[in-house]
């Protein structure tokens, strides 16, 4: 029974004679087999070469000091990734999910600092911004179906002008600030490193995310929807309610994101981050999720940014130019890519 | 045991699970549906054949919501019933599975079974977490196969992408079968498959049919369906041509039916 079950490519037009053959498995199409049930798997062991490569590279690399920086260093781009995954599973993309948080954080800053709010109304008028920001981004795509990247491609330009605007181009100092904005950039010692809180509030966020996705029926739904959304609409689900919770959502952890980025930066800059719209891409690709929905987890994602960490982290540490960094992530990207699509071959 | 009975429908009193009374639809100036009726009785598969254009689609888009007749009236289980959307024929049990298989390809057959009808777990974790009972989604999708006879698919944890056209037509059959569904219509389902699948297909719709689970089949495979259909409804040109049986005519009668060579 099992054997008709998990056999390889489905062969649906060929002859019951040609299926025969095609059933047959091959050690390689075996490893694509597991690489496609469990996509977290190929990103998990390029993590672990890294580590080891860049280990015996620099004795500093591995050291618990470096480390905790190297996930201080992934929190504010892997938060953005959590949102951005959320997206692409539905076969959707954000660029905007950089200028989201930096609009979020400068009405954080400005408000807590030059209106003196209170802080916690402070943050809150961040979510409210985060989420109005994904209510319009939700709205466009849902109602006036407009594709994803045009519709973020328009917003990212309308979120930069935004801040720009709002905060006239300055750029609001953390030591002005309230303690509880910058609360995310405190670290507490765990053992012998100090960990960030701001790195335990990503940590959280990645676990109530993966719970959702996987436990609970919008998880599924999201998954669905991704996947096949005619498939989705006919199976009775509000496809439209589904994606335009998932901008929603996405735009609530981008305003999680921008306090994080506060604390990390102990500024709000309008001029930050606008390269971390293609990081956080870069990281949902490299953690295996697929840019054409449906398929994928937070859990690679995490992987993914960590990869990307490490990999900027170690050739710095390797004596090498900045240069090689950015040259490495290209190369690795590419690379997932195409494993991806590699992947994806079981299923035509 | 269906032939005699359900080759004499008009004789027996028992009633329609389906009845259509004189359904129109019109698109613009086009005149899709000429006043069709149609039973649908416990226990048959009865099969709806006809060219390109004469009305088959529109009449099955009539019956399960997808389009609304611009007069007629439609009975379920002898009462008087107005759909609207797909999902007010879903309420009324009839179930449809699409040509184009409304399955999602990376989701596992129990996900897919349960797919917009997810069953969440008792207590705390359900209510408030609103955890997914994924291990008694999983026996039940399990249970639901047997009982419809469903042997094709033994792991309900596989993605239906890793099946074969067969099985995942037998999962979209399945959904369709499940959880208490009156009528269930299948379009076209044999359409992209092999020889053997077919095979397996038609050995599924018979298995419905003899658990007592009347089946609408809309095909142009002629072959397939005089080997499982108890009645045959013709449509020609908007209208109604005839309802035969596959004991009273032959194929080649049911052509000339259908393109209107001859009358029954």
């Amino acid at each position: 029974m099992t054997q008709q079950q998990t056999a390889g490519p489905p062969s649906a037009g060929h002859a019951d004679l040609a299926e025969e053959f095609l059933d047959r498995q091959t050690p390689l199409s075996r490893i694509r087999n597991i690489l496609h049930r469990y996509p977290a798997v190929s990103p998990a062991l390029v993590l672990l070469v890294a580590v080891v490569v860049f280990g015996l590279l620099n004795d500093r690399f591995l050291r618990v000091e470096n480390l905790s920086l190297i996930t201080q260093q992934v929190s504010v781009v892997g938060t953005l990734a959590i949102a951005q995954t959320l997206i692409i599973l539905t076969a959707g993309i954000d660029l905007s999910v950089g200028a989201v948080m930096i609009l979020s954080s400068m009405v954080v800053a400005q408000l807590a600092v030059n209106n003196g709010m209170p802080a916690p109304v402070a943050l809150l008028s961040g979510l409210v911004v985060g989420l109005a920001a994904g209510a319009l981004n939700g709205f466009l795509v849902t109602r006036f179906r407009l594709p994803p990247f045009i519709v973020t491609l328009g917003t990212l330009n309308i979120f930069i002008a935004l801040t720009l605007l709002y905060s006239n181009g300055a750029t609001v100092r953390g030591s002005a600030m309230p303690g509880l904005l910058t609360w995310t950039g405190t670290t507490f010692p765990v053992g012998p490193v100090r960990i960030s809180t701001g790195v335990v509030v990503m940590l959280l966020l990645y676990i109530a995310i993966a719970f959702i996705l996987g436990k609970t029926a919008w998880g599924r739904h999201v998954y669905a929807v991704g996947d096949d959304k005619e498939a989705a609409r006919l199976a009775g689900i509000a496809v439209n309610k589904v994606l335009m919770s998932v901008y929603l959502a996405a735009g609530a952890v981008l305003a999680i994101g921008a306090w994080i980025q506060i604390g990390r930066t102990n500024a709000a800059s309008p001029n930050a981050g606008v390269d971390l719209n293609l990081d956080s891409i870069t990281a949902v690709v490299i953690g295996g999720t697929s840019l054409f929905g449906g398929r994928g987890s937070v859990w690679g994602t995490l992987l993914g940014a960590l990869i990307v960490g490490v990999f900027r982290n170690g050739l710095s540490l390797a004596g090498l130019d900045v240069l090689y960094q950015t040259l490495a992530v290209g190369v690795l990207i590419i690379l997932a890519v195409s494993i991806d699509q590699w992947i994806r071959k079981v299923k035509s | 045991m269906t032939m005699t009975e359900s080759a004499a429908p008009r004789t027996a009193t028992r009633e329609p699970i389906l009845k259509a009374r004189n359904l129109v639809k019109t698109f613009g100036r086009v005149v899709g549906l000429d006043g069709v009726s149609l039973d649908l009785y416990p226990g048959e598969v009865l099969a709806i054949i006809g060219d390109n254009g004469a009305g088959k689609s529109t009449l099955i888009k009539c019956l399960t919501g997808a389009e609304v007749p611009d007069s007629g009236e439609l009975f379920v289980s002898g009462q008087p019933v107005h759909f609207k959307r797909p999902q007010d024929a879903r309420v009324h049990g009839i179930e449809t599975v699409y040509q184009n298989l409304a399955v999602s390809p990376a989701l596992d057959v129990a996900s897919n079974l349960f797919l917009g009808r997810e069953e969440r777990r008792a207590g705390l974790l359900g209510s408030v977490f609103r955890m997914l009972d994924t291990k008694g989604m999983r026996t039940k999708a399990k249970d639901e196969l047997t009982r419809l006879g469903i042997s094709t698919l033994q792991d309900v944890t596989v993605p239906v992408e890793n099946l074969s056209g067969g099985q995942r037509q037998a999962v979209a059959v399945a959904r369709a079968a499940a959880f208490g569904s009156k009528v269930v219509v299948l379009d076209e389902p044999t359409a992209a498959l092999g020889v053997r699948e077919s095979n397996q297909v038609l050995q599924l719709v018979r298995d419905l049919r003899d658990r007592g689970l009347p089946v609408i089949l809309i095909s142009h495979n002629m072959p397939h369906v005089f080997d499982v259909a108890d009645r045959i409804h013709i449509q020609r040109l908007g209208k109604c041509a005839a309802t035969i049986t596959p004991q009273s005519h032959n194929m080649t009668d049911a052509v000339a039916i259908m393109t209107g060579a001859a009358t029954a």
